[in-house]
């Protein structure tokens, strides 16, 4: 590619590994972060500086990260993406009519939709103050403290009671030409009744060594609805690190999707609220994962008020040497009568060298509830294969097919026509590809 | 269970409490000072006349034990014991070890006829001679041996097993005539530092069960061990070791209690199982320690680690609990599953109530080809109790057609208790299949009102519907015990509705 | 007896009975019909001790006894028995086990002697065989997988076991083919003499061709609107409950 922009590349060299070299990173940079004349944004940054130095990264010993090993992440140098690039960039076909896009954690207009409801955040800080680190804790989740300290831009979207929001693609590229850490930080409310389908998309370009770890934060207010379809096809050598957080008041709904396709490493953690009677959640999901990839789906629901509904379907494929996990804790509190909650998480192995580790949860202070959770684990029916095989379809055809009718039931939950398409294109003919 | 087989009636009598087993034996007892040391544990060796090897043994476990830390991932809370505090060794006085039921303390003998074990009809009907034995009214016979505090006092139908070739004895009695038996097996299925309290176990343990089946032998009774803390201050350091050898085949019941007191009591057993090809072991336990009064004051640590190999091809471990009694349960009874065709059981009904609490599972490590695991736990939390089910399903990458079904149901009396559920399922076979499900319900409110329009009272209607609930657990155990374990239900729950 | 005056009750702050007055003689069966909505069931409910149903006014006396004031188990020994239009599932609680628990439970109520194991299984044996019901409904869960009419049966198998003075049928007949209808109301006409009354609740007439009743009370909008003979039924198959509202 061509990068013919406003090229910086002094002081891009490595950090140290591990946590100390990201510090580095943060008092170096320190005084040129956007906002940083605001006086709650530094105080914040600073902060969240002291908590992440306080936790350094999680290690397997923390119950939560007992099934992920951030290694590739803690023992390998990382640099400033102090270079921007410019002009034509490989980008995947629009998932959606309107775009915006972000390259290497940084906002870029020229690729973007000037129609979407979306404002980038380094350049509307002072409209972020009540939302930014409103949901997001730090004191126990050392990555989201990194973020809050770190970050340089994102998307700010914040629609008015009742606005639509339409369909809206959040294409985040990595270009992994060069072992960057970006931070990218994205702020979504919607007021009363108000909708949205954002389709988040973090995409990388190449095969290279980098670290992607997104922060979300959702607001959803009463009646509000938000469908969040999240497809990660990160670059191979990619580290794929993120957290959402949703707070979803009385009648509202997160709908959300997420795909781990892409990454050499991927962790999503979904912190979900529903923090008003008949507020719902749909958390479902689905990892792909092949030969040398490790996905780990771990998401936290709260009830915390009554009649709450909360739907999570999550099915992970696993072929050659992979791991998938998944952990998915729901909590009831006293307050939360007439919860019904259910959750399901199935994996499909097809290799013998991958490994599943599944650990649902289900933790019930209130007394009038209903609550179920499932979890299988499995390898495809022999029997079916051969019956397909039978009928004239080629053997990778049938496994293909197989695949994707186990995936279905999780994406049949997403009801927006478009991020389904998404999903659809990002899972068909996966099989082929990584057999 | 056998040994407590109409205790309720029998003990209801004895004391208006609401836990009917809470009465103390005035018993002039033989203490060692209190604390824990490497003195302490020389003592406990040396007052038992132990070979200098279980010394050794101990010792490395009392080691281990100073180093180790107390696990603090289970979801209970209670504030830090003072290990020092306490008695590790606490027995009834004696020159020597009663030689015949004729010998025993005959005030111990009145405490075993209160909780309702027939120790001493049952060694009549035996015979002390060991001989024309016939089970009475009918039943069963069921072979006891009884552990009071921290010493073994009666074994009965012991020659009558002895012709079968099987070993049924007090764990001193089998270092001091089979150590061979003891010395292969001891700690070969929960090493001496496998967690804090095995560890503490290990260094302190005074007496205990041991059974040894030989090769192709059917065990024609049921075993029982019946347990009681009484003495105060004292932790109770239990150690049950059990083999079948090839074809062996062996049920196995365990029993509880301890008096009320104000103070908590440390209850830190280890059992350990090990079944040779095609052996059998099945365990079941009705666990009714004092879970303390409805304030939560006192009430017994019931800290216990429970494990068996499956070792041979086609063995089975079966295990069975009722957990209704302690102030805190800590256990998961385990199968390590390491013969091809082997098989794992773990059926399993909790109940927390006041402020008990509980975080109890299983863990199965699936090792041998085509093996398989059932788990089947059932939560019943009323009160403030807080109930877990806690468990890991484990399979190896050799483990072709591993098979585990688990289904964990919860059930809620009350908006002040909680129920838990924490499964984890580690997979790295692909020909496995595993099964997870988990429910939490309420007992539904159209269900209390059709019961209670047929006539009964709101307590009978919980006790009838909980009974239904615990149904696929209770089957489980041998008939006797189920009876009990069904009254032992209802009066654990007493005071939770209404 | 059972007579109620002047009874209203609400459910959720919505008034549903709205002053019921009915004399139940003993030894008499009475029905009450209405369309959906009338109260039929609140009535069931309210009798027989349903909580959720707020009681605002009136009272309701069963052999002189104040129901309203006792809890619904001392109804039932008491000798009132609901039979529900919805039966209940009790999964894990054997059908058997349950018969048998209720069963001590009134006749203690009662003062009478608890029946043993075998007695108990000759009695629901006997009373099973005159219901054609299958032996293996006792070894089954409470109504867990039976079909509606075994359901149904198992209702009317109660009632004969425990023998009530008062059994109050709620909609017993909704799901019932032709066969078990019958069986049911066998049931009931078996149980009929001087110590025995009955409130039939019911949809349609159909029933009503099969228990006889002494006394037909029309409910609608939760007032009793219409009493008379059998031939009251008759004339609201006829002409539906529209006719009588305009009567």
């Amino acid at each position: 590619m061509s990068a013919t922009g406003d090229i910086v590349t002094a002081g891009n060299a490595l950090t140290e590994p591990g946590a100390a070299g990201f510090l580095q990173r943060y008092e170096g940079l320190r005084a040129r972060f956007p906002g940083q004349r605001l006086p709650w944004l530094a105080a914040r940054r600073e902060a969240a500086a002291e908590a992440f130095r306080a936790q350094g990264f999680p290690t397997r010993r923390v119950e939560a990260w007992k099934y992920t090993d951030l290694a590739p992440l803690t023992q390998a140098g990382f640099g400033e993406a102090l270079t921007s690039v410019d002009g034509a960039l490989p980008l995947p076909r629009a998932a959606a009519p309107r775009r915006v896009v972000f390259v290497d954690g940084r906002f870029r207009a020229d690729l973007s939709d000037p129609e979407a409801p979306v404002r980038n955040l380094a350049d509307h800080l002072g409209a972020a103050e009540g939302l930014l680190g409103s949901l997001a804790r730090t004191e126990d989740l050392p990555l989201v403290a990194l973020n809050t300290a770190m970050f340089e831009d994102g998307a700010l979207i914040d629609l008015a009671a009742g606005e639509d929001g339409g369909v809206v693609e959040l294409l985040h590229v990595t270009l992994a030409d060069r072992p960057v850490a970006v931070h990218p930080r994205h702020l979504v409310r919607l007021g009363a009744g108000a909708k949205l389908v954002l389709i988040e998309r973090n995409w990388g370009h190449g095969e290279g060594r980098y670290l992607n770890s997104p922060v979300l934060e959702f607001e959803v207010a009463a009646e509000a609805h938000v469908t969040h379809a999240r497809l990660q096809q990160e670059g191979k050598g990619g580290i794929h690190l993120s957290t959402v957080f949703a707070r979803v008041a009385e009648g509202g709904t997160y709908d959300s999707f997420l795909l781990h396709a892409g990454a050499k490493l991927a962790r999503s953690e979904a912190h979900v609220t529903l923090a008003g009677p008949k507020a719902a959640a749909h958390l479902n999901g689905a990892q792909l994962l092949g030969d040398g990839q490790h996905g780990d789906c771990t998401t936290f629901l709260e009830h915390s008020a009554p009649d709450c509904p909360s739907r999570q379907t999550v099915k992970t494929v696993l072929a050659g040497k992979s791991r998938g996990v998944f952990q998915g804790k729901i909590l009831v509190d006293q307050i939360a009568q007439r919860t019904d909650g259910y959750q399901m998480n199935q994996a499909l192995l097809l290799s013998d060298q991958a490994e599943i580790d599944s650990k649902p949860q289900l933790e019930i202070y209130a007394d009038d509830v209903k609550c179920s959770h499932g979890a299988t684990v499995g390898e495809l029916d022999e029997n079916q294969v051969f019956y397909m095989r039978s009928r004239g379809i080629p053997e990778a055809t049938a496994r293909s097919l197989l695949i994707e009718a186990f995936l279905q039931e999780a994406v049949e939950g997403v009801t927006d026509e478009t991020a389904r398409a998404a999903l659809a294109e990002a899972v068909a003919g996966w099989w082929e590809k990584v057999a | 269970m056998p040994a407590v087989t109409e205790t309720i009636d029998a003990v209801q009598s004895v004391t208006h409490s609401t836990y009917k087993y809470g009465f103390e034996t005035e018993i002039d007892m033989d203490f060692a000072p209190k604390g824990l040391n490497e003195d302490i544990v020389r003592f406990i060796s040396a007052k038992k006349g132990e070979p200098a090897w279980l010394l050794e043994w101990r010792l490395k476990a009392f080691a281990l034990w100073k180093t180790m830390a107390e696990p603090r991932w289970a979801a209970v809370k209670f504030p830090p014991i003072d290990y020092q505090d306490a008695y590790y060794y606490a027995a009834p006085k004696k020159k020597d070890g009663p030689k015949s039921l004729d010998e025993v303390d005959p005030e111990l003998l009145r405490t075993y006829e209160k909780l309702g074990i027939p120790l001493k009809e049952q060694a009549i009907l035996a015979g002390v001679e060991g001989a024309g034995e016939s089970p009475a009214e009918g039943r069963m016979p069921v072979a006891v041996d009884a552990v009071f505090d921290s010493v073994s006092v009666a074994t009965t139908f012991k020659d009558r097993l002895e012709k079968e070739g099987i070993i049924f004895c007090s764990i001193s009695e089998a270092v001091r005539n089979h150590p061979e038996l003891v010395r292969q097996y001891l700690g070969s299925v929960v090493p001496q530092g496998d967690n804090f309290y095995a560890a503490l176990n290990s260094a302190v343990f005074t007496d205990g069960s041991f059974v040894y089946i030989p090769k192709g032998v059917r065990c024609p009774m049921e075993l029982s061990t019946y347990f009681r803390i009484n003495a105060k201050s004292t932790g109770q350091f239990e150690r049950t070791l059990i083999i079948a050898d090839t074809g062996a085949h062996v049920s196995y019941l365990e029993g509880c209690t301890a008096p009320m007191r104000d103070e908590n009591q440390l209850h830190a057993a280890v059992v350990e199982l090990v079944a040779l090809d095609d052996a059998t072991i099945k365990y079941s336990t009705v666990q009714n320690w004092y879970p303390g009064d409805e304030n939560g004051k006192g009430g017994i640590y019931n800290f216990v680690t429970k494990r068996g190999a499956c070792r041979g091809a086609r063995s089975k471990i079966s295990w069975t609990q009722v957990e209704t009694g302690s102030a805190i349960t800590w256990k998961y009874p385990s199968c390590i599953l390491q013969g091809d065709d082997s098989v794992g059981e773990f059926y399993s009904v909790a109940i927390t109530n006041n402020w008990q609490q509980a975080d109890t599972g299983t863990k199965m490590f699936h090792i041998g080809r085509n093996t398989r695991s059932t788990i089947i736990s059932k939560g019943i939390s009323a009160g403030q109790g807080q109930n877990t089910y806690r468990g890991l399903v484990k399979i190896s990458p050799k483990a072709s057609n591993a098979r585990n079904f688990t289904q964990c149901d919860s059930l809620l009396i009350g908006d002040k208790c909680g129920a838990h559920t924490v499964p984890y399922i580690e997979n790295r076979c692909m020909t496995a299949k595993v099964e997870h499900e988990a429910t939490t319900s309420r007992i539904a409110e159209d269900q209390l009102f059709y019961c209670r329009q047929r006539g009964l009272s709101e307590e009978d209607a919980v006790g009838l519907i909980v009974n239904g609930f615990c149904r696929e657990v209770l089957k489980e155990l041998p008939m006797e015990f189920a009876v009990e374990a069904q009254k032992l239900l209802q009066i654990s729950l007493e005071g939770s509705v209404g | 007896m059972l007579k109620i005056e002047g009874l209203t009750a609400e459910v959720e702050g919505k008034e549903i009975l709205k002053g019921i007055d009915l004399e139940v003689p003993t030894g008499e069966i009475h029905a009450i019909m209405g369309p959906n909505g009338s109260g039929k069931s609140t009535l069931s409910y309210v009798l027989s001790g349903r909580e959720g149903y707020e009681i605002t006014g009136g009272s309701a006396t069963f052999n002189g006894q104040d129901l309203l004031a006792m809890e619904p188990e001392e109804r039932a020994a008491a000798g009132l028995f609901l039979a529900f239009q919805y039966p209940v599932e009790l999964p894990g609680v054997g059908n058997a086990n349950f018969l048998r628990t209720a069963l001590n439970a009134i006749r203690r109520g009662k003062g009478e002697p608890e029946l043993d194991a075998m007695q108990f299984l000759k009695l629901a044996r006997e009373r099973m065989k005159a219901l054609s019901m299958p032996e293996d409904m006792l070894k089954r869960g409470v109504n867990v997988g039976f079909s509606g009419g075994e359901k149904k049966r198992n209702e009317v198998l109660q009632m004969a076991l425990l023998n009530p003075s008062l059994a109050i049928l709620d909609e017993t007949d909704s799901g019932l083919d032709i066969d078990a209808l019958k069986i049911v109301a066998e049931g009931v006409n078996a149980m009929r003499g001087p110590n025995f009354s009955s409130l039939v609740i019911t949809h349609y007439q159909r029933l009503l061709d099969y228990i006889v009743p002494d006394r037909v009370h029309v409910l609608m909008n939760g007032r009793i609107v219409q009493s008379g003979g059998p031939e009251l039924a008759k004339q609201l198959e006829a002409g539906g409950y529209n006719s009588v509202q305009a009567a």
